[in-house]
C-alpha cells in the first residue's frame, strides 16, 4: 500500500507514517552501501594497476596480473595454507567434540548442567584478549612451544562453545518419540543414534561446522597471543601493514569471499529445496 | 549418560579453557623475569602497579567501547526494525547483504578502512580535491577513526539479535497499543522498545565485551594517542616480556569487563541475561 493511499482514506496521522516508513527504508538503503563499500573497494583494487608490487591508494588502470599472480609471495600462500589448515582441523574437532555435549544438555536434566552453561557461557562471552592471554600463560608455564598446534589448541577451544549452542537448539526442537519409536523396533541406542537421531541433527552439525570454520578462519586477536612464529593469513596480513600491503592480499580475500557467498547461496537454496 | 556424553567436551573446556585462566590469575601474581623465569608469590604490589600505568588505557578501552557499542546500537536499530517489520518476503535477501563483511576476514575489512580513511584516500581525498576540506584535514590516527573503525566492525553482530527480538514482538500487542489511543511514536517507546530488550542486551553482550579488548583497529587506524588495553597487553607479552604485567592488566579487564556487565543487568533487569545465559 503506497503512502499516498493510505493518507487518502484514513488521513493525517497514517501519512505521517507513510512518511516515516519512507524515511526508514531510504535510511536502510544507505545503511546497506555503508556496510558494502569496504568490500567494493577491497575487490575493486584487487584489479588496479599498482606500482612496486603494493596497493595504491589511487586507481591507475584495471589489470588482471595480480590475480594471474595470485600465489606469487610464499610466505603468504603459506599463511593462507595454515588458515585453512586451521580452520578445518577446529571444525572437524570442535564438531565432533561438541555433538555430545548438545544431545546430553538438550536431552537430560543432570547435575552438573547448570555449571556446565556457565562455562559455554564464559567462552562465548569472553573477549578475545582474555582467552588468548589466559592460553599464551598456560602455554609459557609449561613451556611449551607456539606453533601449529598451539593454534589449534585455542581455536578449538573457542570453536566448541559456539558448536554447542548451534546443535543444541536443533537436537531441542527434535520429536524425541522418534528414537523411541526406534528402540521400541528393536534398535540399541548406538544403532538407533546413527540411524535416526543423527540425520535429524546433521543440519544443525553442518550449521555448526560452518560457523566454526568461519570463526577460525578469521581469527586475529586469540591466533596472535598463541601462534608463536607461524602466521595464518589475518596475522600475515596484520604484519604487513607496516610495510606496505601487496595486491594480493586483495585478491586472495575476494577469492574467500566469493567462495564464502558461493556456499552461503548453496547452502541456502539446498534449505530451500528441502522445505518445498 | 549424560556424564559419557558430556565428558569429553568438559575434560577439553576444562584444560584449556578453566585452566589457562587460572594459569593467568596465577601468572599475575608471579615474580621475576624472562631470564631466570617467573616464580609464584602472592605478589598482589603488580595489580597497583598495573592500574597506576596503564590507567589512561584502561578508562579508553571502557570509553571507546562504550561510546562504540551506543553508536553501533543507534545506528542499527532502525535498520533492524525495518527489516523486522517492514521486510516483506525480502528479510532473507536484507540480513544476507548486511552479513556480506562476515565473508571477508576482519583484518582486511578494518585494512579497507584505512585505506579509505587515509589522507589522500578515496573520501578525503576527493573532498580535499573539491576543496570541501582544507589540505590538512586528517582522520587515521584519531580516535574518531578507532571508534568509526569499532563500529562498523560490530554493525552485524548487533543487527542480528535486534532482528530476532524484534521479529519476536507480537503484532496484535503493537495494534492494540494503537487502539487504545497511543500515538505511533508512544506505541513505540512503551511496547515496541522494551519488548525488544533481550536483542538489545545480547548485542551488547558481543560488541561492548569485543570492542573494550579490542587491539586490531586501535593498531591499523589509530596512533600513539589512542591505545587501548588489549595494544598494551599485547605489547607487555610480546616487546616488553612483563609476562607478570600482562597477565595482571588480562586479569583486570576480565573483572572490569564482569562489573559493567553486572551493573548493565542491574540497571536493565536480569531477566534478559538469563534468557541468553541459558
Amino acid at each position: 500500500m503506497s503512502a499516498s493511499a493510505i493518507s487518502h482514506t484514513r488521513g493525517g496521522l497514517l501519512r505521517r507514517i507513510g512518511l516515516a516508513r519512507v524515511l526508514l527504508a531510504t535510511y536502510t538503503g544507505l545503511f546497506l552501501f555503508y556496510t558494502v563499500v569496504p568490500i567494493a573497494v577491497m575487490i575493486a583494487f584487487s584489479f588496479n594497476q599498482s606500482p612496486h608490487n603494493r596497493v595504491s591508494l589511487k586507481w591507475l588502470g584495471f589489470t588482471t596480473k595480480w590475480y594471474r599472480n595470485a600465489f606469487a609471495i610464499p610466505d603468504l600462500t603459506v599463511a593462507m595454507g595454515h588458515s585453512l589448515e586451521v580452520a578445518f582441523v577446529a571444525m572437524i574437532v570442535s564438531v565432533v567434540l561438541a555433538t555430545p555435549l548438545a544431545l546430553a544438555l538438550a536431552r537430560y536434566r543432570f547435575k552438573a548442567k547448570a555449571l556446565t552453561d556457565i562455562v559455554i557461557f564464559a567462552d562465548i562471552a569472553a573477549p578475545a584478549v582474555v582467552v588468548g592471554a589466559s592460553l599464551l600463560s598456560l602455554f609459557l608455564s609449561l613451556n611449551l612451544p607456539r606453533g601449529l598446534i598451539t593454534i589449534f589448541i585455542a581455536h578449538i577451544a573457542f570453536d566448541i562453545a559456539f558448536a554447542v549452542v548451534v546443535i543444541r537448539a536443533r537436537v531441542s526442537v527434535l520429536d524425541r518419540a522418534l528414537d523411541r519409536a526406534a528402540a521400541d523396533l528393536g534398535a540399541t541406542p548406538w544403532v538407533a543414534f546413527w540411524t535416526v537421531t543423527f540425520p535429524l541433527i546433521l543440519p544443525g552439525i553442518i550449521g555448526a561446522g560452518l560457523l566454526a570454520f568461519a570463526l577460525s578462519i578469521d581469527d586475529l586477536i586469540i591466533t596472535s597471543f598463541v601462534a608463536g612464529q607461524t602466521l595464518t593469513f589475518p596475522l600475515w596480513v596484520y604484519g604487513a601493514v607496516k610495510t606496505g600491503i601487496p595486491p594480493q592480499v586483495f585478491v586472495l580475500s575476494t577469492l574467500i569471499f566469493a567462495g564464502g557467498v558461493l556456499i552461503a547461496l548453496l547452502n541456502s537454496g539446498m534449505a530451500q529445496r528441502s522445505k518445498s | 549418560m549424560p556424564y559419557l556424553l558430556s565428558l569429553p567436551s568438559w575434560l577439553y573446556l576444562t584444560v584449556f579453557f578453566v585452566v589457562p585462566l587460572v594459569a593467568m590469575l596465577s601468572m599475575s601474581l608471579a615474580t621475576g623475569n624472562p631470564l631466570v623465569g617467573y616464580v609464584f608469590s602472592w605478589h598482589f604490589v603488580e595489580f597497583a602497579r598495573a592500574v597506576d600505568h596503564y590507567w589512561v588505557q584502561l578508562v579508553r578501552s571502557f570509553w571507546y567501547g562504550t561510546l562504540s557499542t551506543f553508536l553501533t546500537l543507534v545506528l542499527t536499530y532502525p535498520v533492524a526494525y525495518w527489516i523486522a517489520f517492514h521486510g516483506g518476503r525480502h528479510k532473507g535477501t536484507f540480513l544476507f547483504l548486511i552479513l556480506l563483511p562476515f565473508f571477508v576476514s576482519f583484518v582486511i575489512r578494518t585494512l579497507a578502512w584505512q585505506f579509505l580513511l587515509s589522507d589522500q584516500g578515496l573520501i578525503l581525498g576527493s573532498l580535499k580535491s573539491w576543496g570541501v576540506l582544507p589540505e590538512k584535514t586528517y582522520l587515521l590516527s584519531t580516535s574518531t577513526a578507532v571508534i568509526g573503525g569499532l563500529v562498523y566492525n560490530s554493525v552485524a553482530y548487533y543487527v542480528l539479535p535486534l532482528y530476532v527480538a524484534l521479529e519476536k514482538v507480537d503484532r496484535r500487542v503493537v495494534r492494540a497499543a494503537g487502539d487504545l489511543y497511543a500515538s505511533p511514536a508512544q506505541a513505540f517507546w512503551r511496547v515496541v522498545l522494551p519488548l525488544s530488550a533481550p536483542g538489545i542486551f545480547a548485542g551488547f553482550l558481543l560488541v561492548f565485551v569485543t570492542n573494550v579488548g579490542d587491539f586490531v583497529n586501535a593498531a591499523l587506524l589509530g596512533g600513539p594517542g589512542t591505545r587501548m588495553v588489549g595494544n598494551i597487553i599485547q605489547y607487555n607479552f610480546f616487546d616488553a616480556q612483563d609476562y607478570p604485567m600482562a597477565a595482571t592488566l588480562s586479569s583486570v579487564l576480565m573483572f572490569l569487563l564482569i562489573v559493567a556487565i553486572y551493573l548493565y543487568a542491574r540497571v536493565f533487569g536480569t531477566e534478559s541475561i538469563q534468557e541468553y545465559a541459558t
